[in-house]
This record gives C-alpha cells, sequence and structure tokens, in this order.
C-alpha cells in the first residue's frame, strides 16, 4: 500500500540530526511500549508484519505528528483487540482509571 | 471505524504516553497475559546487553579472518550466528562492503527495520521522517549531516531494509591498525560504520 509511511524521495523533512551519546530509550513510557510489544510478539498474540500493518493505518496526521513508540503503542492496541486479548472498552475504562476519572464509569 | 467512534475515542485517550501504555499494561497485567516482570528483563535486554559492540566483533573477526569475512559476504545470516548473535529482526542478515570504489549506506524507509542482534535498537535520527525520506535521494548531502564527505569519484550504494533482510555495513579496516589485535580493532568499530553513515575510527 503507498500511503504517508513511504517516505523514501521526500525532501520535506529537513536535516537529519544525530543526537550525542544517544540512550538506547529517551523516557521511561518508551521501555515499558518496547517491553510490552516484545512480549506480545514472543507470546504470538502478533507478529511483526500485522504491526507495521496496523502502523501504516494510522491518520497520515498522526503518523507525523506521534512519536516512535507512540506509533507502536497505538499499534499494538489495535492488533490485541482485533485478536480479542483486550475490548476496546477495557482499555477505554482502563484509559479513564490512569487519568483519575473513575474506575466504576 | 466511523467519525464518530473517533471523536469518542479522543475524548478518552490519555494525551500523555506514559499515562497510555501504563493503562495497556495494567489492563494486560490483569487478564494474566503479561508479567511485568518479564517486561522489565526484555528492557534489561537491549538497555544493556545487547548493541553496536556486537556487531563490531564481527567486523574485527571479518577484519583479521579472510576465511570468515568470506563466509559473512556469502551468507552473513550463518556467519553472524557463528558468533551466537541470533535473535529477533536478525533473522536473515546480509552484509555489504565497503571498498576503495564503494561506500555503502542502510536505511529503512517504510519504518525502521534494523538487526538488533548485531546493533542493538536503532537509534532516532535512523528511525526519523527526514533520514528515511532524503537518505534515498540526496545520501551524499545526508551523510554530509553526519560530517561524512565521501569523495566524488566514490559510488554510494544504499540499502534499503525490510522486515525480511536486514544489512550491516562492513566498513574499510583504517589505514595504520595492520599490528591491532582483533579487540582492539573491535573499538574502532563505531555503530555509523556499520550502518554506513560513518566509518571506522583511525587508531589512536
Amino acid at each position: 500500500m503507498n500511503g504517508v509511511h513511504d517516505v523514501g524521495g521526500m525532501q520535506c523533512f529537513g536535516a537529519v540530526l544525530p543526537e550525542e551519546n544517544e540512550p538506547v530509550f529517551h523516557a521511561e513510557w518508551e521501555k515499558r511500549v518496547f517491553g510490552t510489544m516484545c512480549l506480545a510478539m514472543i507470546d504470538g498474540h502478533f507478529n511483526v508484519d500485522e504491526l507495521r500493518h496496523a502502523i501504516e493505518h494510522i491518520a497520515p496526521a498522526e503518523y507525523c505528528a506521534v512519536p516512535y513508540y507512540g506509533k507502536w503503542l497505538r499499534g499494538m492496541e489495535d492488533r490485541l483487540i482485533a485478536h480479542g486479548v483486550i475490548t476496546r472498552e477495557e482499555l477505554e475504562r482502563k484509559w479513564a482509571e490512569v487519568q483519575g476519572k473513575g474506575a466504576a464509569a | 471505524m466511523s467519525s464518530h467512534d473517533h471523536e469518542h475515542e479522543h475524548s478518552l485517550v490519555p494525551s500523555e504516553p506514559a499515562l497510555r501504555i501504563k493503562a495497556l499494561e495494567s489492563l494486560l497485567v490483569e487478564k494474566g497475559v503479561l508479567d511485568p516482570a518479564a517486561v522489565d528483563e526484555i528492557i534489561d535486554v537491549f538497555e544493556h546487553r545487547v548493541g553496536p559492540r556486537n556487531g563490531a566483533l564481527v567486523v574485527a573477526k571479518a577484519w583479521t579472518d579472510p576465511e570468515f569475512r568470506k563466509r559473512l559476504l556469502a551468507d552473513g545470516t550463518a556467519a553472524v550466528r557463528e558468533l551466537g548473535f541470533l535473535g529477533m529482526q536478525g533473522e536473515e542478515v546480509v552484509a555489504v562492503e565497503n571498498t576503495q570504489n564503494v561506500h555503502n549506506v542502510v536505511v529503512c524507509t517504510l519504518c525502521s527495520c534494523y538487526p538488533w542482534p548485531l546493533l542493538g535498537l536503532p537509534p532516532a535520527w535512523y528511525k526519523s521522517l527526514a533520514y528515511r525520506s532524503r537518505v534515498v535521494i540526496e545520501p551524499r548531502k545526508v551523510l554530509e549531516d553526519f560530517g561524512l564527505k565521501v569523495s566524488d569519484d566514490k559510488e554510494v550504494r544504499v540499502w534499503d531494509s525490510n522486515s525480511e533482510v536486514r544489512y550491516i555495513v562492513l566498513p574499510e579496516r583504517p589505514a595504520g591498525s595492520e599490528t591491532l589485535s582483533e579487540a582492539e580493532l573491535a573499538e574502532l568499530v563505531t555503530r555509523e560504520s556499520m550502518i554506513g553513515t560513518g566509518v571506522a575510527k583511525a587508531p589512536a
């Protein structure tokens, strides 16, 4: 599929900015996304091709704006719901809970 | 999903990614399908145990052992397995050799494919839209962003990775390194030299 992910040959994204002494992860949440993703794939909930497919279906404006592990997170949620490991309702309840909006909502 | 669903989701979804992954992790733990200690273990492996040091050992061996070099270029996957480097995102490894006449550079234009067992996780710039988009159309300019000027008489080859094939560049052995041991040579091999956005360091 051609889509926003297929960026090879575009020249609108500016200079490449290498970072000196770059850490493996830039934030704690990135680590959790990475580790959870690896386990989800090791446990066979979905494979890397499905994940990429899900990431490639993120809406174009969002795809460009969201950081790398944010795309992984969206792709992972999508696949876990698709395979019935979790439901959207359960995830929404958790979203409310972690934001202090009440677990019982 | 309808546009109504989109709006609905946007009103609920945590704006902070830290909260969003916390929600998912907590849900998976509750359902008994995720062990948080196993997540910690995987993070530790990729933060501390797997990294470009592995690839550097492969390169140093190829510089000092002509038979290994031949095997590496003929069948990268089998050769790196001899050294015990296998695992996720390293299922099929192809080594490409820099020479006097050719400089190789690796990208994944579609996302971020990278030989994890040899180089660890990719740096942020490798996954950036800027690198993915530009290195295939103006590689010499992109290499200059890294401070690397490739002479005009040298061919630049760009290799686009995919989820089946991961590339590693075999950099040129630096001049003046003839007397160094394999371990000392490995110290000269940088991550960038194995992606192709750099060259091996000169001996001190």
